[in-house]
């Protein structure tokens, strides 16, 4: 599983790194970014899944 | 270098248009018909939207009023979120529907830049403001909003009630703000009134609501006068010297932002910590759990969000359209509910019920799109810092007399009185 955030929709909600802080951070302008090159560890699935979940512009996508 | 005096002048331009604003009829007296006479400061509405919303939501779902001069009222999570994206259909250019529309011309910038604006300008408005704003940049005011909690707490807890909205939940963004802006905190009360004849008095005559902006504007442009002769490092000062394409801001810019970093983080965030505290002492299932469980703050926060969004917006028709089976005039309004979208059952699980540990909760009470609220870091710290606070420090708690809770009236819903019973 492989994440990557759609910079044209996110709007910097911030669910991603509030709930998935492991996987997402923020950028100077509270954009989110995945962290490293957006490969989920094994166990972190969950957790990826939740943040897709909660993402209120629909931004992040999983490969 | 030459003094800045590009704030000497008069508020002139800023009753200029007031002056050139369109107005409406003010239209009094309660609801006939919610589908075609709706009324967003009817006491009913602002006592208990959620079947109204409901209902309408399965009826029409697009409602409609001649109060106003005209205007629309989408319900379901889908058009407010098509609304909220279609800036070009949609304008900013007013986002407190009220019997005045700003002049055509204030667009794309607006009064209030960048609640107000409207590509292209909005974008880069918004950018010089965002870095304020992290999480990260927020997470410097956490401890300071803690021990601001306690102080609050200290003073009332050795009592048997507390008005949890007026001495609690009112005081925690006020302070928060005063600080980032660099106004003196002593001047708290000042804001509060500011911000209630800003967003919660549409219906008085415009020349009322016009000179409400003049007090407001003209303790801006003090401040501003004082800040140039003492540059700190606060907002105010960085909006002085802020640049935009290489030139400084303009003064409406500059002061306009303030009025909106100022008005928009108060009224909202007490409304927030009022409802969920609200929703604590009318439930006291969820109360206990979140005492035994304070990880459950941060979702159950979340869905008093959801469940109790404070903030509804409004936007401009920007030229006549046909959008969901209706035909728009140029100028209507269109009330942009976020509590009716965070309601919609198409979108939401047991929408109608209050669930503190849901686990997918997409909610859209900071917005969606361009516009996503520029203070949820912020608004969401003071929110978990002040439940959390207060839950530990007073974990049984419910009405003391539940007829005399009130809820505002208007696009900004929350307790205004919240009579608590703490021993
Ligand atoms: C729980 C509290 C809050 C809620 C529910 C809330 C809600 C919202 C919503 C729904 C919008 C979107 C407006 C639109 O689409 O037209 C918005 C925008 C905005 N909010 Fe908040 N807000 C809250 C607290 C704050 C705070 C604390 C601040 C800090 C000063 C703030 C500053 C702003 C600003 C500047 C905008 C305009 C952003 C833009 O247009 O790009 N808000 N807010
Ligand atoms: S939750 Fe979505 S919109 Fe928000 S920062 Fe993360 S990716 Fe961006």
């Amino acid at each position: 599983m492989k994440l990557t955030i759609d910079t044209s929709k996110c709007q910097g909600h911030g669910r991603c790194y509030d709930l998935a802080p492991d996987l997402f951070s923020d950028d100077e302008e509270g954009y989110g970014v995945v962290r490293g090159d957006g490969e989920v560890p094994a166990g972190k699935e969950e957790e990826a899944r939740r943040a897709i979940a909660n993402c209120p512009e629909g931004a992040i996508d999983a490969g | 270098m030459p003094a800045d005096d590009r704030f000497s002048g008069e508020t002139t331009k800023i009753r200029d248009r007031v002056s050139r604003s369109t107005r409406s009829k003010v239209i009094e007296g309660p609801v006939t018909d919610w589908a075609t006479d709706f009324s967003h400061v009817d006491p009913a509405w602002a006592a208990d939207p959620y079947p109204i919303q409901d209902d309408l939501r399965q009826r029409c779902p697009v409602a409609h009023t001649e109060r106003f001069g005209g205007m629309w009222i989408p319900t379901r999570y889908e058009d407010v979120a098509d609304v909220a994206r279609d800036t070009g259909r949609f304008s900013s250019r007013g986002i407190i529907a009220a019997n005045l529309r700003p002049p055509r011309d204030v667009a794309p910038v607006g009064d209030v830049p960048p609640i107000s604006s409207d590509p292209p300008f909005h974008g880069p408005a918004r950018k010089l403001l965002l870095p304020a704003f992290t999480r990260t940049a927020i997470g410097r005011y956490e401890e300071s909003t803690r021990e601001f909690c306690h102080g609050l707490i200290d003073e009332f807890s050795a009592r048997e009630t507390v008005d949890a909205a007026v001495e609690y939940a009112q005081h925690i963004p006020v302070r928060v703000i005063a600080d980032m802006l660099g106004f003196p905190p002593e001047d708290g009360p000042q804001f509060r009134v500011f911000v209630e004849e800003a967003l919660e008095a549409v219906n008085q005559e415009p020349e009322e609501r016009a000179q409400h902006r003049d007090e407001l504007f003209d303790y801006l442009y003090a401040q501003v006068r004082e800040h140039i002769d003492h540059p700190r490092d606060d907002l105010t000062t960085f909006l002085i010297n802020a640049e935009l394409g290489g030139n400084k801001l303009t003064p409406e810019h500059v002061v306009g932002t303030m009025a909106l970093l100022l008005i928009a983080g108060i009224d909202t965030t007490w409304s927030a910590i009022g409802a969920s505290l609200w929703h604590l002492a009318t439930n006291p299932a969820d109360r206990e759990r979140l005492v035994a469980d304070p990880s459950l703050v941060i979702p159950a926060t979340e869905e008093f969000l959801r469940a109790y969004a404070p903030v509804t917006m409004a936007r401009l028709v920007a030229d006549d359209t046909h959008w969901r089976g209706v035909d728009m005039k140029a100028d209507d309004w269109i009330l942009l509910s976020f509590p009716a979208a965070n309601r919609d059952p198409a979108q939401f699980d047991r929408a109608g019920e209050v669930l503190i540990d849901r686990e997918v909760n997409r909610h859209a009470a900071f917005g969606l799109g361009i516009h996503r609220c520029l203070g949820s870091h912020l608004a969401r710290m003071e929110l978990r810092v002040a439940v959390a606070t207060w839950l530990e420090r007073i974990p049984e708690f419910s009405l003391s007399d539940p007829s005399s809770v009130t809820w505002s009236a208007g696009q900004i819903r929350g307790p205004r009185m919240l009579p608590l019973r703490i021993a």
